[in-house]
């Protein structure tokens, strides 16, 4: 049995917070760099230098690289060994966003209710908490600040086992086209395939948390990521929409095992801004 | 590359195109989606309004705080569409000019040839480089709105592209330029 202290993991969600929207992760900055260099179009091409400036201004003067710095989803993988002391678990992960969003100039992002109030909680509480258990004693913390442009345009739909690979092509594929202009393109594309309805958007959120230099292990869903990526290419929707040559970064996929009935499918659209990093307790 | 001198002028605005490079000077009024809620809701309640609309570019933003020293924060534009269904009323009351990201509706479009208008877009995600270019900040209402509010910013050279102009064309719909 291993005692970490809670207010280990407020630190670490602030202090990931606080840097991830000011500095690109530097696979996704090279992949903006390579894509801007293969840039022809002359408006697609103003707009991929502009990123590259933006990312130099942002590191430097610590200005967010995008106003809209997100919901903070946290994933919280607990070695079995762990007991946590200090306090709450839930409110320490909360602290944590609190601490990171009105201690770093962050954008307060959410309201409360949905529908009815929609107040400004004014400190980007609360935070979406994902739990699970790994063996050993330390905690695995990763975190993700994901903006609503792009969120918004991120989908579900229930396949058959009979649309099979063909099915979730031209569902990606579609739903990369609805995102079009205004999510934000060049995209990072994350892809949940199996499980249930809700487990499936997640696995699409999982996804992304892998680095865009690494793909799939398995080499059949690697080969799907990278065809879906050259077809998204084709669509040419480009950076910001002017038909460039850039439309995704990076397909991720994600799969888990589904029922024998089912094929679940989920695109969670990400824009360029691709922010989320991960810490180890010990 | 044009320098528009903001508010537009008539003939800024009959001479803009679709895809043109511009360079923005001059007072823009900061909004978007909880504000124009409320803004529509004060023209249909015949309620004065917190600023004055008649040649008005409003920019949708919800900038991050401003650190000490800095006028702005990180202050990129949000997705435009979701402004969609307030513009014809705000056209009416005189805005000529809107700053976003993304596609219109074809209800705005309308909406900018009847009342001459343009749409300007710039690029998302790159909120910091365009806090360089706005060079004053002041609060005009909604403050408990926080980064919803509405402000008015003066900007130096704020970079854009002409996304819809008043014959219909789109910069989304542009071919691909060699």
């Amino acid at each position: 049995m291993k005692e970490i202290n809670v207010n280990q993991i407020t630190e670490a969600i602030a202090s990931m917070a606080a840097d991830i929207a000011c500095i690109y992760d530097p696979a996704v900055f090279s992949a903006i760099q390579k894509a801007s260099s293969n840039e022809r179009d002359e408006k697609s091409k103003t707009v991929m230098d502009m990123l590259l400036k933006n990312a130099e201004i942002a590191q430097k003067e610590r200005i967010p690289l995008c106003q809209d710095t997100g919901l903070m989803i946290v994933w919280l993988h607990v070695g079995q060994d762990v007991h946590f002391v200090g306090g709450n678990i839930n409110e320490a992960v909360n602290e944590g966003v609190r601490k990171g969003y009105t201690e770093n100039y962050l954008r307060a992002s959410s309201v409360d209710d949905p529908l009815y109030d929609r107040k400004n909680t004014k400190d980007n509480t609360p935070a979406i908490l994902y739990t699970d258990f790994i063996e050993g004693d330390h905690v695995e913390i990763e975190v993700m600040a994901k903006g609503f442009g792009s969120e918004n345009k991120s989908a579900l739909k229930m396949l058959t086992p009979a649309d099979g690979e063909e099915g979730v092509k031209k569902f990606v594929l579609e739903t990369i086209k609805n995102a079009g202009p205004n999510a934000c393109p060049p995209f990072v594309v994350g892809v949940g395939i199996g499980g249930t309805f809700d487990l499936c958007a997640k696995l699409s959120k999982e996804a992304m948390l892998r680095s865009i230099d690494h793909s799939n292990p398995d080499p059949r869903y690697k080969a799907l990521e990278d065809t879906l990526l050259e077809e998204a290419n084709a669509l040419k929707i480009g950076p910001m929409g002017f038909h460039g040559a850039t439309t995704a970064l990076k397909i991720q996929i994600k799969q888990a095992p589904t029922h024998i009935a089912g094929l679940p499918v989920a695109v969670n659209i990400c824009c360029h801004v691709c922010r989320h990093a991960k810490k180890v307790i010990s | 590359m044009k320098t528009i001198q903001l508010p537009l002028k008539e003939e800024d605005i009959r001479n803009l195109h679709a895809g043109d490079a511009v360079l923005l000077n001059g007072t823009i009024y900061t909004a978007r989606d909880a504000a124009h809620k409320k803004l529509v809701e004060m023209i249909e309640n015949h309620e004065p309004l917190p600023f004055d609309l008649h040649g008005a570019t409003i920019y949708y933003v919800g900038p991050t705080p401003a650190r000490s020293g800095q006028v702005i924060g990180s202050s990129g534009p949000t997705t435009s569409s979701r402004m969609d269904p307030y513009v014809k009323t705000l056209a009416e009351c005189g805005m000529k000019g809107m700053i976003g990201k993304g596609r219109r509706s074809d209800e705005v479009k309308q909406a900018i040839k009847d009342h001459e208008m343009i749409y300007f877009v710039c690029a998302g995600g790159v909120g910091a480089l365009l806090s360089h270019c706005i060079i004053k900040r002041e609060m005009v209402a909604f403050e408990e709105l926080l980064a919803e509010a509405v402000t008015k910013l003066e900007v130096k050279d704020f970079p854009c592209f002409v996304g819809c102009d008043i014959d219909g064309n789109d910069i989304y719909d542009l071919e691909e330029e060699a």
